[in-house]
This record gives structure tokens, C-alpha cells and sequence, in this order.
């Protein structure tokens, strides 16, 4: 006979079937940092002078920052000269998907991501990016058609360096945080997104990241302008090999939302969460940031983190426009010794500014999982209203979760709720459904996908099977 | 399906013991159950009746000191609770639990796929699931709306004890435990239910009622009655033993089992 504690040990032996390497030329540059390695990848690149200037200018604003100690996260110190800050693969950047190598090919679509337009899902256009470039961009003609510039951002620099130009740095400047200073001096590619005025993108655009090479650390900037009234649905998705050693990612995301526009953000992050132990497993440090800039503009983030060792990340809104409306819905699951310190800030800055924060904490094994959240009315925000939801579900007795959520109010019109919960996955519920013929990984899966359901609901239709078929991978052998 | 025993029994519980959390519960309990029988399990309270559901259904807090518990000739304690279910056991909770999140209709359907999927048959598919079940919501009077509703989420007290017969409907069970499925109800509530459960009786289904009152049984017509007494059965008989003790209570059985005991 099993109890509920005694199943979730077993849960440990998880397996990660994204762990593989491919065996591909690359050209990696040596590890360690300087103003010279800044240079380098910016000439790599073929960037311009404005550009390669904006790097250093975050490199020597980086060297006067200390890393930040105040998240409940625990891993040794990170040596930044021990990193390789660009990977990319041998052979020549891709004119058409024709020309992309096919092992890439052939790897991407192992991980279930067929670069091939007919195979592809329709309606999803997907960039992927492989270590420190983008490789291959889909549906890119059918897009431009309508105006819509989709594709890595090495090129939008090159094809596009009025936009980049406008709104790189403009939610997330340069100097905003250790790792985003960071990730502003070092940045590789990533994917730059543009929707023009009044344009609904009638697909999904998607960015999947892929982390190859050894001893490198990812450092992707994505970038997404909607202009007035448009509207687009973006999803990326990420994994990695399995590596003894930690590695770092280090990405921004930047998102501006013009008067009307609205820009739906979705995330399934499964990065390698390291072994039982805890060895190896990437660094996911991450800053995402959305403004709303204009009247009722809306912006609405919803995560889904199963991998990863650790994860920091607080995928914010600022509402600035008037009647600009921010969402978040996040899914964290921490199993093995995985920890995760992530939430989200909502500063509402414009008059009836609304946000809604729904975040669901799992945590199982030793996994520790902390939701740390702001919500900030400034005096200009009359009739500003937050509602905040945070739940959070333990699977047996050795692992935690933490909350930090901070209200801070300026303006007297303003309403925020906050509504609060903790429970343990019953031996109850778990019997019940066994009562009923459902077996006991079954029932966790289900009983954890039901806590789950108001952010499961929020992402697009495709992804919602893959987001429940991935958090019911990542919780086998957890309770057994 | 035959029994595996020339009897014919069912359930056959032999001088069965049982301890919670270091403390014996069950003394010595002896029980027959063949196919199409009603068994009613009367007693006060903390004799040992829902002791004797959790053990059926295999609640793991539950030891099994001594004696054997035979399903179809195979021994249940070897089997895990969901093993047991798909075997055709079924208990309806006296307290069902919530299960915020999941709808009703998804849970039955896995409860029933995880049943054909044990015998061999092909999953229902949402729509052919959809009308099934259906048909089976009309047995309690419960409409579709309610399908879509959290698993027991926010249920009044008479809406849990329905939805569990509708559960039982659904799965169609061989042996059916209903655990003081009657507490808790109205008066209405309690026609709708022992409706639902005098529709299910069949002669190839054998059903175990546990209550501590009467008045259910004015519904549900039982073949036996069995007063537990101190974890253990004191006395069986007929129907008329249920009447026989809703007029004069369970004092003169524990008295009775009292006197046996200090003689023996």
C-alpha cells in the first residue's frame, strides 16, 4: 500500500526526453568577457556602430553591479569569465528553409518542431533559434504579405533598424538588472516581431529556443511591437540537453502595445530542470516586460515552467495607457531540487488601468517554489483595479512554497484583491480517484491539470494539450 | 461472471480483524454476499460500519491483522483500491471529496475508460461518452449543466450523495458499497437516491448498504440485515431486524453482545 509521502519520493525519477546533444559544428568562442568579446559578437553580427555602442555602454554599466542576492534561490557562485557568450553552428546562415542544414532539420523536428512549412502546425510560424542564432523562420513571406515583419533579430537589425532602433531598450533599458545589462552587452539573436497598424496576425507566431553547445550561455532579446489596434498570439518554447553543469540563460523580452493593441504572450519553458540530485540543469534568469503604451492597449503574459534548475523571472506589465489592461497567468512546477522564484508587477500608471494576476505553484519532491508579485497604483491611476489569485499545491512533505506578494496603493480610487491559498494534494483525492479505477499517476495528473485549469485556459488551443501533456511528463514517478 | 467458489459467494469476508492507526477496530467480522443480494450493515455510530467500507475499498490506513477478504474467490486485500474498482468494487463516500478543476464529465469518463480499458473494450470518445452518461443523469434527476461543474466543488449535501449514485450508474459495479449514503439528506433527496439504487439492483450485482438509521431501508427493501456491535457482527436477520431495531434501538443488542462475551 503506498501514502501519498512515500509516492511522491518516487515521483524523483523523472526523465527529460528533450536531454539529447546534436552532434553539429559550431563555432564557439572562447570563454570569458570583455569589452573585446562585446565587440566580437556585435561584429559577428555585421551590427551597426549605434548598436555595437549600446552593448558596451551595458557592459561597463554591468561591471558596476553586483548580482542580485534578494531572490529565495540558492546555487553556487556563477564565474562569468567561465562562459562561452556565442555559439552558432558552421555552416552559413540560411537564405530560405531550403538551405538549413538538414541535422538542424532534423533535430528540430525530434523535438517534435517540423521546420517544414507543410508539416508545421497550420497556423503557428515558428523561429528557431539554436544556441546563439536563428536558424530557420517560417510562413516569413505569408506574414509580410500583410505587413507583418517576423523573424530573428539579427536581421531586423539588418532590414529593419528604425524600428529596432525606436524600441530596443525602451521597456527594458539597458541598465535595468544584472542580467539584463547583461544580456543587453552580450545578446545573440532572438526573434523581432512587428505588426502594423490595425493588422490582426492571423496565426500564432512561436520562437523555439534550443540550448546545444557545452559550457555556452544563452542570451536571447526578443522584441515585439504591435502598432495601433493590431493584434498578435506569440508562444515560445524551450529545451536543452542534459549537462552535469549549469548552465545560464539569460533572455529579455521587450513588449510594447500601442493605443488598442493587444499582444498575448505564452511560454512553456522546459528547460533541463538537472538530475534528482540536483546536478546540472539551466540557470533561467529572465527578464520579460510589456508596456502598454497607449489608450486601452493590453498586454497578457501566461506561463507554463516545468524545467529548469532554477528559475527568476517576473514577466510584468506597465500600464500607462488609460483603460490598458494586464494579465498573468502562471503555471510553476518545482519537482526534484528544482527552485523557482517568479510572479509578476502590474504598475498602473493610466486611469482605469485593470490587471488580473492568477498564479498556481506546484511544488513536489524538494522542489521550492516562491511567487513574488507587485502590484503598484501610482496617483495618477484613478479607478485602477487588481484582482490577485495565488495557489499554491505541495506533493508531499519535503518541498515548500513561499509567497511575497507586495500592494502598494498611491491613489484612493483604486480596488485590489488579493485572494491566497495553500493545500496539500489530499490523500483524499488521490483515493477517491483510485476508488474509481483511476490509477494513482492518472489521478495526480488530473487532480494537478484541475488546479491548473484558469491558466490552461488562457493559452492558445494547440498548446493547451502540450502544456497538460508536459506537466503530466514532468510530475512521473513524483507520486507513485 | 461466475463465482469462483462452489457457493457462489461473492464477497466472502472471513473472521476478519482490523486496526486503525494501533487500534482494533474490526473484531472478528463474518460476512456473505452472493449476486443480486442486499445486505444492509446497521449499528451505532463508531461500531465499526464505515471501517468495514474503507477496508473493502482498500484505504490504506487500514491493517488487515487477520482473516481474508474474498472477491470472486481472489483475495482483495492484494489488490490496490483502482485495481479493485476496475475489478467491479465500488464504494459511494459517505463524505465525497472535492476535486476542484476537473469536471464531473471528464472524471467520469476516465473512471469508466480505466474500467473498459481493464476489460478489453474501446475508450468512449467524448461524444459517445456524452451520450451515455446522459441517459444516466435522468436515474437521478440531475441536468446536463451539472456535468460541467467541478468534481463535488460547492455540491450541497444532497447533490454529493446523488452525484455518487450517478457514479455508480455510470461504472455499473458487481459489488456496490454505499457508506451511510442516506446521512445528510432531506427527505426528497433521499427518494431521488434510494430511487436511483433500487434501479440499479440486479441480479448479477450485489450491493452492501451501510446506515445507521432506518429509514432508508423503507425505500430500499434489503434481503438481510446485519447489526454491528463493537466490530462485530451481533446479529443478522431479515428485513424486519431493521424495523425491530428503530423501535427499541441498539441498546438490547449491545446487551445481548455484552452477556455472549462474558460468558464466552
Amino acid at each position: 500500500m503506498t501514502d501519498t509521502t512515500s509516492t511522491v519520493e518516487q515521483f524523483a525519477k523523472r526523465e527529460y526526453k528533450y536531454g539529447f546533444v546534436t552532434d553539429i559544428e559550431q563555432e564557439t568562442i572562447r570563454p570569458g568577457l570583455n569589452e573585446d568579446v562585446v565587440r566580437l559578437i556585435s561584429h559577428k553580427k555585421g551590427e551597426p556602430e549605434w548598436l555595437t555602442e549600446w552593448r558596451l555602454k551595458a557592459y561597463r554599466h554591468w561591471l558596476t553591479l553586483k548580482e542580485p542576492q534578494w531572490q529565495n534561490v540558492h546555487y553556487p557562485p556563477i564565474d562569468y569569465q567561465k562562459i562561452a557568450y556565442y555559439s552558432a553552428p558552421k555552416k552559413k546562415e540560411a537564405k530560405s528553409l531550403e538551405d538549413v542544414d538538414p541535422q538542424l532539420l532534423e533535430m528540430y523536428a525530434k523535438l517534435g518542431i517540423p521546420l517544414n512549412e507543410q508539416k508545421l502546425l497550420a497556423g503557428v510560424a515558428v523561429d528557431a533559434v539554436f544556441d546563439s542564432v536563428s536558424v530557420a523562420t517560417t510562413f516569413k513571406d505569408k506574414l509580410a504579405e500583410l505587413g507583418i515583419i517576423f523573424g530573428s533579430f539579427s536581421e531586423a537589425v539588418r532590414e529593419h533598424p528604425e524600428l529596432v532602433r525606436k524600441y530596443l531598450g525602451s521597456v527594458v533599458p539597458y541598465s535595468d538588472n544584472y542580467f539584463a545589462t547583461l544580456n543587453s552587452a552580450v545578446f545573440s539573436d532572438g526573434s523581432f516581431a512587428y505588426i502594423p497598424k490595425g493588422v490582426r496576425c492571423p496565426m500564432e507566431l512561436s520562437t523555439y529556443f534550443r540550448i546545444n553547445a557545452a559550457s555556452t550561455g544563452q542570451f536571447e532579446r526578443t522584441l515585439i511591437v504591435a502598432d495601433e489596434g493590431a493584434s498578435v498570439s506569440y508562444l515560445e518554447g524551450c529545451t536543452a540537453p542534459m549537462r552535469d553543469e549549469n548552465q545560464l540563460h539569460a533572455a529579455v523580452v521587450e513588449l510594447v502595445a500601442l493605443d488598442r493593441a493587444t499582444i498575448k504572450y505564452s511560454t512553456i519553458q522546459n528547460w533541463y530542470p538537472g538530475d534528482a540530485q540536483g546536478r546540472g540543469g539551466i540557470y533561467n534568469f529572465v527578464t520579460k516586460r510589456g508596456l502598454c503604451a497607449g489608450q486601452a492597449s493590453r498586454i497578457s503574459w501566461t506561463q507554463v515552467e516545468t524545467g529548469s534548475a532554477i528559475t527568476w523571472k517576473y514577466p510584468s506589465c506597465i500600464l500607462k495607457g488609460d483603460d490598458s489592461v494586464g494579465e498573468f497567468y502562471s503555471v510553476a512546477l518545482t519537482s526534484g531540487r528544482q527552485q523557482a522564484d517568479t510572479g509578476t508587477k502590474m504598475i498602473h500608471m493610466g486611469k482605469n488601468t485593470r490587471s488580473t494576476i492568477v498564479s498556481k505553484g506546484i511544488s513536489a519532491v524538494h522542489g521550492q517554489n516562491t511567487y513574488r508579485g507587485l502590484v503598484r497604483i501610482l496617483k495618477s491611476a484613478d479607478n485602477a483595479r487588481n484582482y490577485t489569485q495565488c495557489d499554491s499545491m505541495l506533493l508531499g512533505s519535503e518541498c515548500g512554497a513561499h509567497t511575497f506578494p507586495s500592494i502598494d496603493v498611491r491613489n484612493p480610487t483604486a480596488k485590489t484583491e488579493h485572494e491566497a491559498s495553500t493545500s496539500k494534494i489530499g490523500e483524499d483525492q488521490i483515493f477517491y480517484c483510485n476508488q474509481r479505477g483511476i490509477d494513482l499517476e492518472n489521478a495526480v495528473s488530473m487532480i494537478v491539470n484541475g488546479f491548473c485549469k484558469e491558466v490552461f485556459r488562457e493559452l492558445p488551443m494547440e498548446f493547451a494539450v502540450e502544456a497538460r501533456k508536459l506537466l503530466s511528463v514532468s510530475l512521473e514517478g513524483s507520486v507513485g | 461472471m461466475a463465482s469462483a467458489n462452489k457457493e457462489g459467494f461473492m464477497l466472502e469476508i472471513r473472521n476478519l480483524f482490523v486496526t486503525v492507526d494501533g487500534k482494533e477496530i474490526l473484531k472478528g467480522i463474518n460476512l456473505t454476499v452472493k449476486p443480486g443480494q442486499v445486505h444492509s450493515i446497521m449499528g451505532p455510530n463508531g461500531s465499526g460500519k464505515s471501517t468495514l467500507a474503507q477496508v473493502l475499498a482498500g484505504r490504506s490506513s487500514y491493517e488487515v491483522t487477520r482473516g481474508e477478504i474474498l472477491f470472486d474467490g481472489q483475495d482483495l486485500t492484494e489488490m490496490a483500491p483502482d485495481e479493485r474498482a476496475r475489478a467491479g468494487v465500488f464504494m459511494a463516500f459517505q463524505y465525497p471529496v472535492e476535486i476542484p478543476g476537473v469536471s464531473n464529465l471528464e472524471f467520469l469518463k476516465a473512471a469508466l475508460n480505466a474500467q473498459r480499458e481493464e476489460q478489453g473494450k474501446e475508450e468512449l470518445d467524448a461524444m459517445e461518452f456524452l451520450t451515455f452518461v446522459r441517459e444516466k443523469t435522468k436515474l437521478v434527476k440531475m441536468n446536463e449543466e451539472f456535468l460541467k461543474r467541478s468534481v463535488n466543488a460547492g455540491f450541497s449535501g444532497g447533490e454529493k450523495k446523488r452525484h455518487e449514485i450517478l457514479q455508480m450508474a455510470v461504472l455499473e459495479p458487481r459489488l456496490a458499497i454505499l457508506d451511510e449514503t442516506d446521512s445528510g439528506l432531506d427527505i426528497d433527496a433521499l427518494r431521488i437516491v434510494s430511487e436511483g439504487i433500487n434501479a440499479l439492483r440486479s441480479p448479477e450485482r450485489a450491493m452492501v448498504i451501510i446506515t445507521h438509521y432506518q429509514r432508508l431501508l423503507n425505500y430500499v427493501q434489503p434481503d438481510f440485515v446485519h447489526v454491528l456491535v463493537d466490530g462485530c457482527i451481533a446479529r443478522s436477520g431479515g428485513k424486519e431486524l431493521a424495523l425491530e431495531l428503530e423501535e427499541k434501538g441498539y441498546s438490547w443488542v449491545e446487551a445481548e453482545l455484552a452477556g455472549a462475551r462474558a460468558k464466552s
